[in-house]
């Protein structure tokens, strides 16, 4: 059965807590044994902290990778954040002991130590890799008929040097993992745009990540999707939040929301409450 | 090294949209001109998508770039208050953004804890990353 540790972040369980309950529904019908990660802090945010101090970005990261080291368990994320931080974290300090050694120095204030061998995870990826579409088409309960937008967004391929899980320019693993419910995945223009609320901008230049969320709304609005299916808590903050000002209204799934339906959760469980843009199924 | 071809500011969504010229800002940083970069409104316009990254011909690291950048201008005290409200998030709960009332409801109502199990479940965890942010310098930033 695989198992791994569940790094849970800051905007899942302190804004969509739907996509924390979903996750935690979805592996249990996969088989996936999902063990929270106790004690761990913000991954820390990638675009924001390692921006201010790279420093304190890898030891607060290397705390949470150490975390899950003593349990013995790989760390699976459900935010392109969380995954982009922690996956390059770990790349530094798992592969450059002068990297390590001066995390470790850090760690030692606090009477810790990482040995660099946490490997990370993004819970779409361990999805299309170890449980694969055919097994996830087996767990659909109710089969969908929607046509949706998928919505990659940036570090979750990127960079793809390092990453090594899809063509970052035209990738497919997220439209197979949406079709396997029955969802039509919809062509749309620009897909792999970004959403704009990453690297500070949406903090320091909000109208400017607007700008951004306007163009994949347009693409979106265009492909005809019902919905939009994203694999991030951060890019589903932005487009459930700054719709309303740009005069959309195309409501926002995280995989893990669209397989709890698939896979028959009540809806009540889905914690579409804290959904800006209503979610009407 | 860059040689300026400019394939980064050709496919950056941030310049389409903003004066940020990412082939500008590499020159720059060539030229060691610190104080213009430092002192720019761009700098602070990547979202730090990759994009430029993955379609770099000379394999530049440019989102390493700048954030060797950015932190070079935060040490010397440019930080935008939205930005060091995020800092001080992290500095004072573990986390970016601050629990409300409403999402805590919510939890609830979905049969999760009130509080994740994480630094905002235990005082000890969250001493703990205080104690390595400050090791770090980062008390500096939150200021």
């Amino acid at each position: 059965m695989a198992k791994y540790a569940f790094f849970l972040g800051c905007i899942a369980p302190l804004r969509y807590p739907g996509v924390e309950k979903s996750t935690r529904v979805v592996c249990e019908k996969l088989g996936i044994e999902l063990v929270d990660l106790v004690d761990a802090s913000c991954c820390p945010a990638p675009g924001v902290i390692k921006s201010f101090s790279k420093d304190s970005w890898l030891a607060a990261a290397a705390r949470n990778l150490s975390l899950a080291e003593e349990q013995g368990l790989p760390i699976v994320t459900i935010c392109n954040g969380c995954y982009g931080s922690l996956f390059e974290a770990a790349h530094e300090l798992n592969h450059h002991p002068e990297i390590l050694a001066k995390a470790n120095e850090y760690l030692a204030k606090i009477g810790r130590k990482y040995n660099g061998t946490t490997k990370v995870y993004h819970f779409a990826e361990v999805l299309f890799r170890e449980i694969g579409v055919d097994k996830i088409k087996e767990k659909v309960v109710k089969p969908l008929d929607y046509g949706v937008a998928t919505f990659y967004g940036c570090h979750f391929l990127k960079p793809s040097e390092i990453k090594e899980l899809d063509d970052p320019e035209n990738p497919h693993l997220l439209d197979d993992l949406v079709e396997a419910t029955g969802a039509k995945s919809l062509p749309r223009k620009q897909k792999t745009l970004c959403c704009g609320s990453g690297g500070g901008l949406k903090a320091a230049f909000p109208n400017v990540a607007k700008e951004f969320t306007k163009t994949n709304l347009e693409n979106i609005k265009e492909s005809g999707a019902q919905f939009i299916i994203d694999v991030c808590p951060f890019c589903h903050l932005q487009f459930d939040t700054v719709q309303g000002d740009l005069g959309y209204n195309i409501p926002v799934l995280h995989l893990c929301q669209l397989y709890g339906i698939a896979f028959g959760m009540d809806e009540k469980e889905l914690g579409l409450s804290a959904h800006v843009i209503p979610v009407v199924l | 090294m860059c040689f300026q071809c400019g394939t980064c500011t050709a496919g950056c969504p941030s310049g389409r949209r903003t004066s940020y010229r990412v082939r500008k800002l590499m020159r720059l940083a060539q030229l060691g001109q610190k104080d213009e970069i430092v002192n720019s409104e761009e700098l602070w316009e990547c979202s730090t998508c990759y994009t430029c990254v993955e379609r770099c011909p000379r394999a530049v690291p440019i989102v390493d770039v700048i954030v060797a950048l950015r932190n070079i201008a935060v040490s010397e005290g440019h930080i935008y208050d939205n930005h060091k409200k995020t800092a001080q998030n992290l500095y004072r709960i573990g986390h970016t953004v601050p629990v409300k009332s409403d999402i805590t409801e919510l939890r609830k109502s979905l049969g999760l804890p009130d509080n994740p199990p994480t630094v905002l479940s235990n005082k000890k965890a969250l001493e703990e990353v205080d104690i390595i942010l400050k090791a770090a310098g980062f008390d500096k930033i939150v200021g």
